[in-house]
């Protein structure tokens, strides 16, 4: 696979809090484009994972590149060519929709112009023409997600890291946001999600599950439900995650 | 030990055994910012003694609403409810001490151990663990082993399961859920659901809220709740029974591809991705209409298709009844 086709290249990458290795020997390449399900239990090594591939925490050892960047010596450029977007932080509550665009698209380096018309297709494909100046903590969460997701996109990521981003909407709500997802990686984005919905990783090119820091898994929905002989992914993730000893 | 006749303020006897029902609301309504926000809609439901009931809706249905009204913790602006015959207002005190309570975000005392937690609130009830172990033994052996580890270093299942043990350790008739499984993992979720159906066989009534779709079937009847009021309450089973139209699973290898196609045929009525199926409903049914579909979408070079007919899920129904 050549260098511009693959977007996460993850080699043997560890990280160590003392005698406690969080992520444990972690290999996985990610093409441009794909929809990447990243999997696992709670206490499994997910956002440890993530946290090095988005530039924010330096690995123990083994190595990775993002965008084509070098996770220890370019984090700024990895930042910079990333979007992110999670369940526990996504925009400031106590600015409007207008300053939550014009104050992201600036941490994103846009120009003046680029934020103005960026911002401005953004908020007629999502039909908020009308509610510009209302507080971002006024709108119902499904509504926050959707523009969540769309602030991370302003300034064109190669790679967009979604960090369980739908949680407790109603399933329509679920699915609007996940067109939003199938839009974005078919116009080339490279999609990287962690989920807890078992239909949402089916909705993935390809999925990984981590167990107790490692990665047990890693093959299309289709393949891993045949190698577990069974027709649902709940039961997959089931399988691998019940053994597992980091749920204490 | 004499059990202690429960009466309510006007001194008549309340023996809950006079009545089946474990909970009752009529026309519960909440509201919030001066009546800005209409949090719960005139909602009314019964629920059975010794039924596992669940209320299913996303965010912002109401459920955190309802379950702090039957609690006892706010006060309704109309309707009324009782819960074990008493009323949620006037016999609040009563309700207190007899109802267990498990909150939607982890309320335990974090830099307390699991035993000392668990003591606290016996403490509280006028109880010893001793008294009620045999009601919480099966959940709480699970998390013995760490019985000195302070509360807040548990991982999120554990939480859960410290949770369970103190809201039953005073033997409560009524057992109270709020989204107990949100934010989760899937083994744990599936764990705690078996530790609900144990604790039913044991008699007591049980209200779980949650988002999750596939964890109403798991209940003996549920409430669909969005937006503060009622879509439809009825066993899982039936609620399936009443979705009007004939339900067609379709996959092909690019789904994105399938999706639009689909959505841009005029007959389409409905179509939602479901894992690697999308349902699709029409707006009227022929016996031509599965293999004009095929038609389309094979016109349309899609590879690996498959089109079948399936029996909706609750899911299924909710989107229905939301859209």
């Amino acid at each position: 696979m050549s260098d511009n086709q693959t977007a996460i290249s993850a080699n043997h990458l560890t990280k160590r809090f003392g005698d406690f290795i969080a992520a444990n020997d972690i290999t996985f390449d990610v093409k441009q484009g794909e929809i990447f399900g990243f999997l696992g239990a709670n206490g499994a090594g997910k956002t440890t994972a993530m946290r090095m591939l988005c530039g924010l925490s330096r690995p123990t050892s083994g190595t990775s590149t993002v965008a084509g960047f070098d996770v220890y010596k370019q984090t700024e450029l990895i930042k910079k060519n990333i979007g992110y977007m999670s369940q526990k932080f996504s925009l400031y509550e106590d600015l409007t929709i207008s300053e939550n665009i014009r104050f992201f698209g600036g941490i994103y380096g846009l120009s003046n112009a680029q934020l103005k018309e960026k911002g401005e297709i953004l908020i007629a494909d999502l039909g908020l023409e009308n509610q510009t100046k209302k507080l971002v903590g006024e709108l119902p969460l499904g509504w926050k997600q959707k523009l969540s997701f769309s602030v991370a996109m302003l300034h064109h990521p190669k790679i967009v890291f979604l960090d369980e981003p739908t949680g407790g909407v109603d399933p329509v709500t679920r699915r609007q946001f996940w067109d939003l997802i199938y839009a974005a990686a078919n116009s080339g984005t490279t999609i990287f999600v962690t989920t807890h919905y078992m239909d949402e990783a089916e909705y993935c090119n390809r999925i990984s599950i981590m167990v107790d820091g490692k990665i047990e898994a890693l093959d299309s929905p289709a393949n891993l439900k045949k190698q577990f002989k069974t027709d649902s992914m709940d039961d997959v993730f089931y399988e691998l995650a019940r053994g597992a000893k980091r749920g204490e | 030990m004499t059990r202690t006749e429960i009466v309510n303020t006007t001194g008549q006897s309340m023996d809950s055994k006079m009545t089946s029902v474990g909970v009752r609301c009529k026309s519960l309504t909440k509201t919030y910012q001066k009546g800005g926000v209409k949090a719960v809609d005139h909602v009314s439901f019964e629920i059975e003694k010794g039924e596992l009931f669940g209320l299913i809706g996303p965010d912002g249905a109401g459920k955190t609403s309802i379950f702090r009204m039957l609690t006892t913790l706010l006060l309704p602006d109309e309707g009324s409810a009782e819960v074990d015959g008493l009323d949620i207002v006037k016999d609040y005190k009563a309700i207190r001490s007899t109802v267990g309570y498990m909150p939607g975000r982890f309320s335990l005392y974090q830099d307390l151990t699991v035993e000392e937690n668990l003591t606290f609130f016996a403490t509280l009830f006028n109880t010893t663990i001793e008294a009620n172990y045999d009601l919480i033994k099966d959940i709480y052996v699970q998390i013995e082993p760490f019985k000195t580890r302070r509360a807040g270093k548990l991982s999120g299942g554990m939480k859960q399961k410290l949770a369970l043990c103190c809201a039953l350790i005073h033997k409560p008739t009524v057992l109270f859920l709020d989204e107990p499984t949100t934010g989760v993992d899937v083994v744990s979720r599936k764990e705690f659901w078996e530790m609900l159906q144990r604790l039913k066989e044991q008699g007591i009534t049980i209200l779980v809220s949650t988002p999750y779709m596939d964890e109403a079937t798991l209940c003996d009847r549920i409430a669909l709740i969005q937006n503060g009021k009622i879509l439809s309450i009825d066993s899982p089973a039936n609620i399936i029974t009443t979705f009007p139209e004939k339900l067609y699973a379709v996959k092909a290898a690019d789904i994105y591809q399938l999706l639009k196609d689909i959505r841009a045929y005029e007959t389409v009525k409905s179509c939602f991705a479901f894992g690697e199926y999308l349902h699709v409903t029409f707006k009227e049914q022929t016996i031509d209409t599965e293999t004009d579909l095929h038609h389309y979408l094979v016109s349309k070079n899609h590879e690996a298709l498959e089109i079948k007919k399936i029996d909706p899920t609750i899911e299924d129904c909710f989107i229905r009844l939301i859209s």
